[in-house]
């Protein structure tokens, strides 16, 4: 008996590596970036015109972010529907994590897609400049704020609970020992990276 | 004192096609009764709860001792073997219901076909057959033994497929049974001939990267088998060979 050759699984691991590398290595630059908005309004400035004229920003940012975001945010959408939740039967901790990792991936999939076109795409197409001042201005408004935080713990999860089962996926954490204090050491990222997240939006 | 008695509410379905029904039943407590004992007792006299003459529950058993795999139904929501729910222990009526992830042949009779076409895809099996006498097999360390011994508990039973997420019905995901036998058969000293095989039929369609890392598998499995284990090692190990056919190929 022949199994059925496809691309299935090349699909599979390269959704997982890409939600690492460079998804979630942009996150944490992502974020501590943002960071430096706790300095005030010029230093934040200073590190935006630093990125901002970066030599082939267009490339790196289609290459390193873009590309990656829509095919693992894609492929993301199928795998969640090919999956069937049964929590309210079988509530196990480990069920309820897979859940939330399906929630999350969606919700994100909406915010990055306005987070990509208010502070960048209509900035590249409309030359709206992004700046402190713009980013205090959007969270003066209570829904923004808030939209955001939702965005930022989502991200921060998303993320953290991703390096748990990319280390499933790839045979790093094999026993259940390991698996349990990755475990714990994922969910301490999540806490860590929703805090500096969210310090840095109150911080505009 | 009214005698005591065990309800029971099954679900029921006459033919593959035909479509679900309930039923309630209430027959006399007995000491030590399991559900196998209860559904003999309805087999002995197919009358409803209301009095109603009905046809005999149709289920399936073989071993009574919870290694065989046969009678797995899903009793009060939880998938799990018949003959190992006691009525003492259990909440009564006692709800019973097929397997939701195999076609059901009738009541609560399903078909399960599928785990042993998967057994066979990805040769589940040590090679030992040929023309000529091969003398003993190389030994195993205790260490390696007490491994082999854990997954080869494995009854084919399905309830780590059951409660899989990633499992259909209608889908090709192979679930956490066939990854474990993988595993064991890989591990096996002779069984490794076969290693590239498995990995290979593993890397294909519902392989290994159709997991989800519920873990749900290892929480509902009856005989403690370490699937999520076995999923992961299966991992490292097709980690492995990819880089063996994109760099030594």
């Amino acid at each position: 008996m022949e199994t059925v050759k496809d691309n299935s699984f090349f699909y599979r691991r390269l959704h997982s590596l890409l939600g690492i590398i460079p998804l979630g290595l942009f996150i944490l630059e992502h974020f501590f970036t943002n960071s430096f908005a706790i300095h005030g309004a010029t230093v934040f400035n200073e590190k935006i015109d630093f990125f901002a004229t970066l030599p082939y920003l267009i490339v790196i940012e289609l290459v390193f972010i873009f590309i990656p975001l829509l095919i693992h945010g894609i492929y993301g959408l199928y795998i969640v529907y090919t999956g069937q939740a049964n929590q309210l039967q079988y509530g196990y901790y480990r069920n309820w994590m897979y859940l939330i990792q399906r929630v999350t991936g969606v919700i994100l999939l909406f915010y990055i897609g306005w987070h990509v076109w208010t502070t960048r795409l209509s900035a590249l197409l409309y030359g709206k400049e992004v700046s402190f001042e713009m980013m205090h201005k959007m969270l003066a408004s209570p829904l923004v704020f808030w939209w955001m935080v939702v965005g930022v713990v989502c991200v921060a999860f998303h993320f953290a609970n991703g390096i748990w089962s990319f280390s499933i996926v790839w045979g790093i954490t094999i026993g259940p020992k390991a698996q349990k204090r990755m475990g714990y050491i994922t969910m301490g990222l999540f806490v860590i990276l929703a805090i500096v997240g969210v310090k840095a939006l109150l911080a505009f | 004192m009214a005698e005591k008695t065990v309800r029971l509410k099954i679900k029921r379905q006459l033919n593959a096609d035909s479509s679900p029904f309930w039923e309630e039943f209430e027959i006399p407590y007995g000491p030590s009764m399991n559900v196998i004992s209860c559904l003999v007792a309805i087999q002995e006299n197919p009358v409803t709860r209301s009095g109603k003459k009905t046809t005999a529950v149709a289920w399936e058993c073989s071993c009574l001792e919870e290694v065989c795999g046969a009678c797995t139904m899903i009793i009060n929501g939880k998938v799990r073997q018949a003959c190992s729910a006691l009525v003492d222990n259990i909440d009564q009526p006692i709800v019973l219901e097929p397997m939701t992830k195999f076609p059901v042949v009738r009541d609560l009779v399903v078909d399960r076909q599928r785990m042993f076409d998967n057994l066979k895809k990805v040769q589940a099996w040590v090679p030992v057959d040929g023309s000529f006498d091969m003398g003993p097999g190389p030994k195993l360390k205790e260490s390696e033994r007490a491994v082999h011994y854990e997954l080869s508990k494995c009854m084919t039973c399905g309830c780590c497929l059951e409660v899989c997420p990633q499992f259909e019905k209608d889908n090709d995901f192979m679930g956490a049974q066939i990854i474990s036998q993988v595993r064991l058969f890989n591990f096996h000293p002779t069984g490794a001939a076969l290693k590239e095989d498995r990995l290979h039929s593993v890397m294909g369609k519902g392989g290994v990267a159709e997991c989800g890392n519920a873990q749900n598998c290892v929480e509902a499995c009856p005989k403690e088998i370490p699937l999520t284990t076995s999923i992961a090692e299966v991992g490292r190990q097709v980690t492995l060979q990819v880089m063996k056919d994109w760099f030594l190929k």
